[in-house]
């Protein structure tokens, strides 16, 4: 363990940011707001590379104190920081792509009344975030956890005007806050059991147990309850319903909180705490079976939606699907990779999505696109590049992060890796749908000057023909589209692996396991089924192509034939209504009716009414000592204090 | 009126300078150090054998600061909302400042008696002559909810004088302990539940709250800053001083049935708390919730469970007390706190509804603001006792972002519906001058709770003795 004073300015920088916007943004210029932003931001990012350039798995793992937060009794939490190889992923994953975010938005944003409050809300994300990331403790993390939450919240109803959106953010909220109790209550456990949060301490002394026999267990339950928290910030079954809901915030939003960075921590914190679920097998293979079904659940989904970003969004919740999947089969640098190149990948493709809302004047509807491709060339171009690598063409970056999980999942249990390659299948063919939906074929959008009300921001600045965005939200995309392209490679080779295995090889037998998925099981099989995988993306894509470019009027007739079952899936499952006549509505009619009118107001208060009211009779009498006089109430008071101390003396002396 | 004027002036000043000189305790506090400090002892009557005796430690020194934290808050916000007898209403409310800070430091029980009573009639009647609509009807159902309540303490605190001829807090627990006061295994029982129903009622303790939401619906502003921000207190600093202090064993024989009380207080508080029309009844019903927090934490026994409670004490008064100098800011405006007649005032009143949220979520217990360490304590704290305790309670944490972020939407975001917001002045400086101490101490207290804590735990840590050596006991049997 080496000190590094560094590490508690990566996250004070964007907090400096946003406190300065958030308190004299109002009266500033944009060119003022835009300045603090990049700048504070840009400064966490150029620390980042610093002490990346700096790092030495040598002397690895970094931390610094800073300072003492909660002491009570025994049990201690403070502001300390750690870097190691893990956060240092993240830490480049989050200053780096939430930096090209910040840039993207200047432009994106540049004509809404709330810049000031925009920016100053994505600052302070990314204070949170860094918190999270670079937390060494639970406690610490749980701030940045929580915090992320509240940003969140914030830039889901940035727009509050519109109920929808104000909506959204609550559900985020109120969905997570539900995931938290989770969290919380293994905090509980691990305070009682180990008594203490801190990441060091709590794993040295994990580390020697022996693995628990499935389904029971101290670690067991609290890798369960941390999977709750997990499922909550990252979108999984069955707390996801928040994720396609919170659209509703800007684009730059999307890209930055609910696809690159925010909603990956709870694979983060999962990675993070993997000395515990390696010794809980029963939760292992629960956050493998949840990532499985999550990603499968989530795709076919995606395949009916026709909003561009909700199509997105699923996407998303698909995508964590793997990353989970990943953990749960223990091979955590397998789901950290995939969390890095899909930062690259899914943050591209919502930041070309808001650039195609952007050009159309604010519709999100794919039905009402089409034949972009020569309007705007480089959103096409970068956005078709994000595409292959989500659909895991090589030699793109998904193809590589996505191809180590599918090994390693198979190596687990082939029933995973086959509904991981039903889904990669499914994968590519809503991507490659939202790609010939969007940009091929002729313009189906309106082309008069009229502003759709959908993503809300003033684009509506006299839209004729679709157009290209400017180069402050081009450069982001170009920059994404490379690291989209070669982020991948750092995986050939198991380098990436390498590089983490410091931080994950603490398993019991680790090395037997690496060996196993490495050589024994065969390099043959990695290959055939390597071929698999891409013969599906493959497969997606021609399907793509031939229901929506060739055939585009066969989806209609497809829909028509499977009626009942396609109606699901765009509602999505009924999941929502679901939930809501389960939950919702019966919890705000049972506290109004039974509680609120019931027991409060009719039982308790009506009781002692009652016993009020036959007093009232005697107080009747008495009326006349209400005289309104101050002192003469005192005097009654003391007169009364009195006579009761008089009587209880005598009672007491006798 | 310059006269007015000069009354409000001088209440402001003499509430500041309460404030100024209180800081004085934490500052000089000796914070390790066992037992009661600033001291000072002197007798008043003779017979029966009553002394003017105070000290503080270092929990009770919190609710003193807090006390007049909160009262310089208090004038400032009642500077424009009152407008017929207001030389009296200042007089009240210096009044009441001086009852609570009494029943905060008395070590003397008749002491302590006479001040606990003392703030019943100043709060009765700043709801009684300031007070909304049915402010009689709500004056009256307080003043004899706490008064009935409070007769079976004093009688609990008779019967100790009979029995050992002493006022005074320190003699008493040391006879108790000692064993020396006749009968007492006997009356234990009895004692314990005079001291607690009173203090019950105060917290107050489902199901004994329903005088709470009538008071703070009627209560002028300032009136519902004291009784949630402080009053509420005087309940929960009796039990942890007086029934844990006094009577360890009862305490501990009676926590299960007391701890479901809280329990049920928490979730029911909630519930009811999510579906209330009026703004000012969430925030009543969300202060029930809320303390339900500090008796568990209290009756968990644990280092953890009673640091957080005393550590929600406090957080509960800045957060709530902030919320409702909010909710009085937008009375004065609009004259009701009906939810559905707002709607979208975050666009009319921006800085308005940034300290409303910023206040919100201290409350619902954001880390970083009060709400959180407080919660995080005694929820940690309840389930070492017992975990079922700590999962129940910690729904809370679900509940709480439920009815407050839903009163939120429907009052700052959307539209404004109504034409008479659209045109809403948003906050003044002086406004701002009440609500920015009261946020800045949320955030301060969430990012260094440390400097509360250091002096909270010794004394927190003194008074578990008792339990320890019941534990201890218990293991060695």
């Amino acid at each position: 363990m080496t000190q590094n004073p560094y590490l508690w300015l990566l996250p004070v920088l964007p907090l400096a940011g946003a406190t300065i916007n958030g308190v004299f943004g109002r009266r500033s210029s944009k060119k003022a707001i835009t300045t603090i932003a990049l700048v504070f931001c840009g400064a966490a990012f150029l620390l980042a590379l610093k002490i990346a350039f700096g790092f030495s798995s040598a002397s690895a793992p970094y931390y610094f104190d800073l300072a003492h937060w909660i002491r009570a009794g025994n049990f201690e939490a403070d502001f300390s920081f750690y870097l190691d190889q893990l956060s240092l992923v993240m830490l480049l994953v989050v200053t780096g792509v939430g930096f090209l975010i910040h840039i993207y938005s200047v432009g994106y944003m540049a004509d809404d009344d709330g810049y000031y409050r925009f920016m100053s809300y994505l600052n302070l994300f990314m204070f949170f975030m860094l918190t999270l990331v670079l937390a060494k403790n639970y406690l610490l993390m749980f701030i940045g956890w929580e915090g992320v939450g509240l940003a969140s919240y914030l830039l889901i109803g940035f727009w509050f005007t519109k109920d929808s959106a104000a909506s959204a953010g609550k559900k985020a909220f109120i969905v997570n806050r539900i995931g938290d109790f989770g969290f919380l209550i293994a905090l509980f456990l691990i305070i009682q059991h180990f008594g203490s949060l801190d990441f060091t301490r709590v794993f040295a002394a994990v580390q020697p147990l022996q693995p628990e026999v499935a389904g029971t267990g101290l670690l067991t339950s609290i890798g369960l309850l941390l999977m709750v928290g997990a499922a909550g910030k990252s979108a999984q079954i069955p707390l996801y319903v928040w994720l396609p809901d919170a659209m509703e915030g800007p684009t730059p939003v999307s890209a930055l909180i609910h696809a690159a960075t925010m909603v990956t921590a709870g694979v983060y914190m999962v990675a993070r705490s993997h000395v515990i679920f390696e010794r809980a097998p029963g939760a292992l293979t629960v956050v493998a079976v949840i990532g499985t079904l999550t990603a499968l659940f989530a795709a076919t989904i995606g395949i009916a939606q026709t909003d561009i970003k909700k199509v997105l969004a699923y996407s998303t919740v698909s995508q964590l699907g793997y990353m989970f999947m990943a953990c749960g089969v223990a091979a955590f640098s397998a789901g950290i990779f995939h969390l890095m190149t899909h930062a690259f990948f899914k943050g591209l493709l919502f930041l070309a999505a808001g650039s195609v809302i952007h050009g159309v004047g604010g519709e999100q509807d794919m039905r009402k696109m089409g034949g972009l491709r020569s309007f705007m060339p480089w959103t096409f171009g970068t956005m078709g590049i994000a595409t292959l690598a989500i659909a895991g063409i090589p030699p793109l970056a998904g193809f590589w992060s996505k191809d180590e999980i599918l090994w390693r999942a198979y190596n687990a249990n082939p029933l995973y890796w086959l509904i991981g390659v039903i889904t990669a299948f499914i994968t590519s063919f809503y991507m490659f749908r939202l790609l010939y939906m969007t940009f091929a074929g002729d313009y189906r959008g309106s082309r008069s000057s009229e502003t759709h009300g959908h993503d809300d921001h003033g684009h509506g600045h006299g839209h004729g023909l679709p157009h290209e965005s400017p180069w402050v939200m081009l450069g982001p995309l170009v920059v994404l589209a490379i690291l989209s392209v070669v982020g991948g490679l750092v995986g050939i080779g198991n380098g990436f692996e390498h590089f983490l295995a410091p931080v994950f090889n603490t398993a019991p037998g680790a090395e037997i396991v690496a060996e196993a998925s490495g050589e024994a099981a065969g390099k043959g099989m990695e290959f055939f089924l390597m071929g698999v995988s891409v013969t599906v993306a493959f497969a997606g894509w021609f399907l793509a192509y031939f229901l929506y470019s060739r055939r585009p009027e066969l989806p209609e007739r497809i829909a028509t034939r499977f009626g009942a079952f396609y109606q699901a899936v765009v509602n999505k499952y009924y999941v929502d209504e679901l939930y809501a006549s389960l939950f919702v509505k019966p919890l705000l009619e049972g506290s109004t009716e039974i509680l609120w009118k019931g027991v409060d107001q009719g039982v308790v208060d009506a009781s002692v009414n009652n016993a009020a009211d036959s007093a009232r009779h005697v107080s009747d009498r008495v009326r006349h000592m209400q005289s309104g006089n101050l002192r003469s109430y005192a005097g009654w008071v003391a007169a009364g204090g009195a006579a009761v101390i008089a009587y209880m003396v005598w009672m007491g002396v006798r | 009126m310059p006269e007015v004027c000069c009354i409000k002036l001088f209440a402001l000043a003499i509430s500041l300078l309460a404030f100024v000189a209180s800081l004085h305790l934490p500052v000089h506090l000796h914070r390790s150090a066992a037992g009661f400090q600033f001291e000072i002892n002197k007798q008043w009557i003779t017979t029966p054998n009553i002394h003017y005796h105070m000290g503080i430690d270092g929990i009770s020194v919190w609710l003193v600061v807090l006390t007049t934290f909160l009262t310089p808050l208090c004038v400032l916000i009642s500077w424009t909302s009152i407008h017929e007898r207001v030389k009296e209403f200042f007089i009240l409310l210096l009044l009441l400042e001086t009852a609570l800070i009494g029943v905060f430091t008395s070590l003397d029980l008749f002491l302590f008696y006479f001040f606990w009573e003392a703030t019943l009639i100043p709060m009765a009647l700043l709801i009684g002559m300031y007070g909304h609509g049915r402010r009689v009807y709500a004056a009256v159902k307080y003043f004899l909810f706490t008064m009935i309540a409070s007769v079976f303490m004093l009688a609990a605190i008779i019967w100790l004088y009979s029995k050992t001829g002493s006022f005074d807090f320190v003699d008493i627990q040391n006879a108790i302990r000692g064993g020396h006061v006749e009968n007492f295994a006997a009356a234990a029982q009895w004692l314990f539940l005079g001291f607690f129903v009173a203090f019950a009622v105060k917290v107050p303790l489902f199901p004994l709250h329903t005088w709470l939401p009538d008071a703070h619906v009627e209560a002028p502003t300032a009136g519902s800053v004291l009784l949630a921000g402080v009053l509420l207190k005087m309940g929960t600093y009796g039990l942890l001083r007086f029934n844990l202090g006094l009577f360890p064993e009862q305490s501990h024989q009676n926590a299960w049935w007391i701890v479901m009380l809280a329990l049920i207080g928490i979730i029911y508080g909630a519930l009811v708390s999510l579906v209330q029309p009026n703004m000012k009844k969430l925030i009543a019903y969300s202060s029930v919730s809320h303390l339900g927090f500090v008796v568990l934490g209290t009756f968990s026994f644990t280092q953890a469970g009673l640091d957080g409670a005393v550590f929600v004490m406090l957080a509960h008064g800045i957060a709530t007390g902030g919320l409702f100098m909010l909710a009085g800011i937008l009375y004065e405006r609009r004259h009701t706190y009906e939810i559905s007649d707002f709607g979208g005032l975050a666009t009319p009143m921006p800085k308005y509804a940034a300290y409303f949220l910023f206040v919100v979520l201290a409350s619902v217990g954001l880390p970083l603001l009060n709400g959180f360490i407080g919660e995080f304590l005694v929820l940690s704290g309840a389930f070492q006792a017992k975990p079922i305790y700590g999962i129940l309670g910690a729904t809370g944490i679900i509940w709480s972002a439920g009815y407050l972020l839903w009163m939120y939407q429907r009052v700052f975001f959307g539209v404004v519906k109504h034409d008479v917001n659209k045109v809403l002045p948003d906050l003044n400086l002086r406004e701002k001058a009440a609500l920015l101490p009261a946020a800045a101490m949320a955030l301060l207290m969430g990012v260094a709770p440390i400097l509360w804590l250091s002096s909270i735990d010794p004394s927190v840590q003194t008074a578990l003795a008792p339990f320890a050596q019941m534990a201890a006991k218990v293991v060695g049997q």
